[in-house]
């Protein structure tokens, strides 16, 4: 969201020398400042030395996925220079490598199509929820807000199995069918609904806590001049946490595309997204390493991109709002 | 509802994210019309409610394929639902409003999370078949088993190191490159495995780790230093004991970036007064660190050991790809996993409720100071 401006106020010459000047001091004392914190020379070093050991292992990653299979295979990606090659071929031929059912490029496609529609309804529907618990009074609504923080930390083994039944039996309570399964193994759906479900808790937990935080003077206001709910959430609400969402979208989207344990109950055969496929190939192809580092690559590519493009917005935004005292 | 999926399902992969986001649109925007006609007064928006009333939760019922008269059901329980929402003090249609926003995320969890969970825990205390009440039976076998306690143990450590490691380093890195040239390029580096997936960083792990026989050339980076300093190349994922730690460093590796951005935009909070302040008292860098900047980032400290401790109670992937458990590095989640496709449901069932158990604590700690700064507010 852009900054709001203030109107240049007009002023005499000489006011505006001094302001001036009041500024340039206040610039020149935080960079005395900043430079009193970098004589401290083993902190730079020491930071030098993480921001190393945090790179280089990606990096080795990406040298290798370009060598030729031999090269990788008898020597350090490191020595790129004494032996060098370059290829492509590990790509092309990771992007057919896979199960009898589906390969590589088949489970990226599938990634994107279970990917996208679960960032997006977790998001909506959390973001209803999240109005509700902030902005409307109801009997009991701490505890109950408290209850939706406290499924957060239900670790998702719990769910998964009963889940999964849920989906193929239907619920039956006293011999009365409340709904019937969903009859819809071999599709998203199974996928989809799972990670609306294990994403929502988190999600409203995050969404409240900017929405709680906007000036109560604003929502009164708006609903003084006679809007609904409806009105304050689509009008009001919505467009100002929007770096909020964006930002927590971004989140749920890197987590549903690395997750494992989901698709691996959920995402059968034909389904399945690129993690199942990737860790079906390290399983089962565990020497072969010029399928590993460009598979894995692959694999990272995209939340790479997502995150490098988008990076600005989350760093700030993700927490803010979550971590008052 | 199950027919529509169905449908969807024979489409091709791309074209079915458009109609599946395109028909769920459609369901929140009627969610919004009614919840703003809800507190209309008038006899047209009074059928409108009524209507609504009856007519959902049949709607929803037909959907989802059920036998009519629990439609009846539902259709008796939005008249009440109606009546009361007639008589509220907050004024006609509150109800209604509240339940257009709260329904859909809570139903869903509680058909998610909360009747599963309930379930599983049934499930722990029964034969792998669900048929029959054995008792503690599961649990006395985890527990007597030296690879169940094993499991546990490994779970355990994890937890210990995974939090303690990341956000040291995390708050050290934030810590030293706060304020300095290329601040931000030097976060991005660090906060970079965030976004990689836990397969994807198993696989690059593995690189940095795989071994070659002596004399040869090594490929795997730490094998090289190794032998570099004249030690005997080793594969670092298959001896145990240290192989857990080998394992633990990839999500250290991973979470480290996390807790460094968190903790850096808390240190950006602390007053520079209080800084200044301590400094004119002729405290030195690291007493100001202690008595200062510590305390004033506590609750964001909180909040980063909860997160990862979390992460790391449930951790999977990284040993699901690594070993799948072999050379005794598995954890509960893993284990339990392994158990559910063995067709052991109780087993699996029982090792899910160990779990839940070592996180309860992190849960009562947090929904403490949830409720501490919703009392403030």
């Amino acid at each position: 969201m852009s900054a709001v401006s203030p109107i240049d106020v007009p002023i005499d010459v000489a006011t505006k020398r001094q302001l001036g000047a009041g500024e340039r001091t206040a610039e020149r004392s935080v960079t005395k400042r900043t430079k009193k914190r970098l004589t401290s020379r083993g902190a730079t070093i020491a930071s030098l030395i993480i921001a190393l050991l945090w790179t280089v292992p990606t990096f080795g990653l990406f040298i290798s996925s370009i060598r030729p299979a031999a090269l990788i295979n008898t020597t350090g990606w490191w020595t790129i220079f004494q032996n060098p090659g370059f290829t492509f071929d590990n790509y092309s031929q990771v992007l057919k490598a896979g199960n009898s059912q589906l390969n590589l490029g088949q489970a990226f496609i599938n990634s994107i199509a279970i990917t996208l529609p679960a960032t997006l309804i977790p998001l909506t529907l959390a973001s209803l929820a999240a109005y509700g618990f902030a902005w409307m009074n109801f009997k009991g609504k701490n505890w109950m807000f408290i209850g939706v923080f406290a499924l957060q930390i239900v670790p998702l083994q719990m769910a998964l199995v009963p889940l999964l039944s849920l989906f193929s039996r239907g619920l039956n309570i006293g011999g009365v069918q409340l709904f019937a399964g969903l009859n819809a193994s071999g599709s998203y759906t199974q996928v989809w609904i799972a990670h609306t479900i294990f994403g929502l808790p988190l999600v409203i937990f995050l969404l409240h806590n900017f929405i709680a935080e906007l000036p109560a003077e604003l929502i009164e206001a708006a609903r003084v001049d006679g809007a609904g709910h409806g009105q304050i959430f689509f009008r009001i609400v919505l467009p100002l946490t929007m770096p909020a969402i964006a930002s927590i979208a971004i989140f749920q989207f890197l987590w549903v595309w690395n997750d494992l344990l989901v698709a691996l109950v959920f995402a059968d055969g034909e389904v399945a997204p690129m993690t199942k496929l990737l860790a079906e190939i390290t399983g089962g192809r565990g020497q072969d390493w010029q399928l590993l580092t460009s598979g894995a690559f692959i694999s990272i590519l995209v939340p790479l991109i997502v995150f490098f493009a988008l990076q600005r917005f989350f760093v700030r935004g993700l927490l803010a709002g979550s971590t008052k005292g | 509802m199950s027919d529509f999926f169905n449908w969807i399902s024979t489409l091709p992969a791309l074209a079915q994210i458009p109609l599946v986001v395109g028909a769920f649109v459609v369901v929140v925007a009627v969610i919004l019309f009614f919840v703003e006609i809800a507190p209309r007064s008038g006899r047209r928006y009074t059928i409108i409610r009524l209507a609504v009333c009856v007519l959902a939760p049949l709607a929803i019922f037909v959907f989802l394929g059920s036998v009519a008269w629990a439609a009846a059901v539902a259709a008796v329980l939005g008249g009440v639902f109606f009546l009361l929402d007639y008589r509220s003090k907050q004024g006609a249609g509150y109800l209604f409003q509240l339940v257009g926003f709260l329904a859909p995320a809570l139903i869903l969890l509680l058909i998610g999370l909360v009747y599963p969970t309930i379930l599983t825990a049934i499930a722990a205390f029964q034969n792998n078949r669900g048929n029959r009440f054995i008792g503690f039976e599961n649990f006395v076998w985890i527990f007597t088993q030296p690879t169940g306690i094993r499991v546990v143990l490994n779970t355990i450590i994890w937890v210990l190191i995974v939090p303690a490691f990341s956000t040291a380093i995390g708050l050290a890195y934030a810590v030293f490159i706060d304020k300095s040239r290329g601040e931000k390029f030097f976060k991005i580096l660090v906060f970079m495995p965030m976004a990689i997936s836990f397969v994807g960083a198993s696989i690059i792990w593995k690189f940095v780790y795989t071994a070659r026989p002596a004399g040869q050339n090594q490929i795997g980076l730490l094998n090289q230093i190794v032998v570099l300093f004249g030690g005997q190349p080793t594969d670092f994922v298959a001896n145990s004991p240290w192989n857990t730690l080998f394992l633990i460093v990839v999500l250290v590796w991973i979470q480290t970036g996390f807790a460094m951005v968190v903790l850096s935009a808390a240190i950006k909070g602390v007053p520079t007064e209080q800084l200044e302040a301590a400094e004119l008292d002729g405290t030195n860098a690291w007493e100001r660190f202690i008595n200062v900047t510590v305390p004033g980032i506590r609750s964001s400290l909180i909040v980063v050991l909860t997160t990862i401790s979390i992460a790391s109670l449930k951790v999977f992937d990284i040993v699901r790809t690594m070993t799948a458990g072999a050379n005794s590095t598995s954890v509960i989640a893993n284990e339990m996993y392994t158990q559910w496709k063995g067709f052991e449901n109780g087993r699996s069932a029982a090792f899910a409720l160990v779990l839940f158990v070592l996180v309860l604590p992190i849960v009562v700690y947090n929904a403490r100071q949830i409720q501490k700064q919703r009392e403030i507010r």
